[in-house]
């Protein structure tokens, strides 16, 4: 599911994005691209329970300690996690799998370097749209604009004036 | 499971990295000359300085019209990415740069570009980081010459002016079974005759002068990355650990697959200065666009002439990788694009007059040239000519020369895309007049 259409979808979509293994600190690749996405207009829940016990805050959100948790804070609020991007290693997806199943989110998103064959194909199978071994920061700025001023190779071939500015 | 299209070289040839402005709406690139973006805030500004985000800050970083020509030949190569430099020697020299250091070293082909030799044998030794050259015949040869302290193995595509033809997977192998990268100059084969990552190769540099420009008016470079080399994989503890320049980013960590790029531009192009400017970048994207038309017409019109010269009495040798007769004719078939059925050989080709002094012959049959252009490059629209011994391989030693295969009667043409009966016609005229 990592076609340009597919991915332009889900970026489009996915407005609120459940970060867990969101680090505090600022030059770890989770501040980035977490940092990243906020500034282009997503809503950012961090979780992460070492932060989350002391009572801490990330990027100016309040930090939970499980997609759970976080899910239930939100949906006081009316509000509900669109995409679980987990910064996590790949032998700790089944159960953050799990939990994006359980709150109903629509896309599971593992960063780079992360997959799990098993856990994946299961969330796939409740619906959702699944993408591994790839970063929403990259993606976002390949696919809305940013990453060819980086030299990196888009693959976008097309002849339409983007509707979207890329800052 | 829905698929991206897979566009043809020529496609991407014309529109990779070119999408149309969104402001203006304008489809050919335009020309950003300048030299400095805005920022939106202070904390924009910050962003941009901490590579939270990818933005235009300053034209040695990066560039908006420059970036199109580094999307545009990372398209064309099948790389991840890359980095547009102020010319070939300075794409090479930032290449090795981003990952060598005083103390470490490299195995080359012996078989150069002469300035290369220079690059690597000079200037790179005065640095600290030392290089033995070796015979490309044998890729064995590669693997004696490694040392614990080897980090990179250079080659080019087809060596200039030897005409030979690397054995780019062989070498790959020697490469990567000592966890370096194999680093290919791409530049006369080009990627339309053979992509050397498809054959192993981690990162590519070409000198944009040369056949992607097309039209000899302008100096540029550009170094491409695959994007699957291994950087953690111990050798290259400055590409995992944190970088002394940004406060702890970790490059390959936090960029992946294009982090080799990234640290290139940020830690030597940025910092040493040897960027292509717009206008630059903007004129070698004019020729690119026809590169799948112009390599055709080269390789076509080569092949003609290689078999012209092979025949025709007042020559005593050629040497074309495409003729069936040339010793890397079957390299050659197993790596470049066929034309008209017969592998591929780019557009460079060399000869030895028969005379008594040939080398004598040759200066005369160069002087005697109507409209074949003596100079010094390559990969024009014009034919070219010249004497390498005299010229761009002048500053070897008599020993050098001979590894590089450089003869005292060996001429380099350059075979342009004129119409070919001209090219014959020049060329048959001038031999008269050389031996005659």
């Amino acid at each position: 599911m990592s076609d340009i259409s597919t991915l332009r979808h889900i970026l489009a979509t996915c407005r609120t994005v459940a970060v867990v293994g969101l680090s505090p600190q600022w030059h770890r690749p989770s501040y980035f691209a977490a940092k990243y996405m906020q500034a282009h207009g997503y809503r950012i829940v961090p979780v992460n329970p070492l932060v989350a016990r002391e009572g801490g805050d990330i990027l100016g959100e309040r930090c939970y300690p499980t997609v759970q948790a976080a899910a239930q804070a939100l949906a006081a609020q009316g509000q509900s996690i669109d995409m679980v991007d987990c910064f996590r290693k790949s032998e700790d997806i089944p159960p953050l799998a799990d939990a994006a199943i359980e709150i109903g989110a629509k896309c599971l998103w593992l960063q780079l370097g992360v997959e799990h064959a098993e856990a994946e194909a299961k969330a796939a199978q409740a619906g959702l749209r699944v993408v591994h071994d790839r970063c929403v920061k990259i993606e976002h700025a390949r696919l809305f604009g940013g990453l060819n001023w980086a030299g990196v190779n888009t693959r976008v071939i097309s002849a339409k004036r983007p509707q979207q500015l890329p800052y | 499971m829905a698929q991206d299209h897979p566009y043809g070289f020529g496609t991407l040839a014309i529109h990779a990295g070119a999408i149309p402005d969104p402001v203006t709406g304008a489809r050919a690139t335009p020309i950003h000359q300048t030299t400095s973006f805005v920022f939106d805030s202070a904390e924009h500004a910050a962003s941009l300085f901490n590579l939270q985000t990818f933005g235009n800050v300053y034209s040695r970083i990066g560039n908006p019209t420059v970036s199109v020509l580094e999307e545009r030949v990372a398209a064309l190569e099948g790389g991840r990415a890359a980095l547009a430099c102020a010319s070939g020697m300075a794409a090479q020299m930032t290449a090795l740069l981003a990952i060598l250091k005083a103390g470490d070293h490299i195995v080359a082909a012996s078989t150069l570009y002469g300035g290369t030799v220079g690059q690597l044998g000079v200037g790179f030794e005065r640095l600290g980081i030392n290089t033995t050259f070796v015979d490309p015949a044998d890729p064995e040869n590669f693997r004696r010459a490694m040392r614990p302290n080897t980090r990179a193995v250079y080659g080019e595509t087809i060596g200039n002016p030897l005409v030979n033809v690397l054995d780019i997977a062989a070498m790959a192998q020697v490469a990567h079974d000592h966890g370096v990268p194999l680093v290919i100059d791409n530049t006369v084969a080009t990627p339309w005759l053979c992509r050397p990552f498809e054959h192993g190769a981690d990162i590519v540099v070409h000198s944009a002068t040369k056949y992607f420009g097309g039209h000899g008016t302008t100096m540029a470079g550009v170094v491409v990355e695959s994007g699957k080399f291994d950087w953690g994989n111990g050798n290259f503890p400055d590409m995992v650990e944190p970088s002394r320049a940004y406060h702890g980013v970790k490059f390959y960590e936090t960029f992946g697959d294009f982090g080799y790029t990234m640290k290139a531009r940020m830690e030597v192009n940025r910092t040493f200065g040897a960027v292509l400017s717009p206008m630059n970048a903007w004129l070698i994207l004019q020729g690119i666009e026809t590169l799948h038309l112009r390599m055709q017409a080269h390789c076509r019109n080569a092949r003609r002439v290689a078999e012209f010269l092979r025949d025709h009495p007042l020559v005593a040798w050629v040497n074309y990788p495409g003729l069936a007769d040339s010793p890397y004719h079957a390299l050659a078939a197993k790596q470049f694009r066929p034309v008209d059925g017969l592998p591929g050989g780019s557009g460079i080709l060399t000869f030895g007059i028969r005379a008594e002094d040939p080398a004598r012959a040759g200066e005369r049959f160069i002087d005697a040239c109507e409209f074949l252009s003596h100079l010094a490059n390559i990969g024009d629209a014009k034919t070219l000519v010249i004497h390498p011994a005299s010229t761009t391989h002048r500053q070897l030693s008599e020993d050098e020369l001979k590894k590089a295969g450089v003869g005292p009667d060996m001429i380099r043409l350059s075979v342009g895309i004129e119409e070919v009966d001209d090219i014959l016609w020049d060329l048959d005229q001038a031999l008269r007049k050389a031996v005659g």
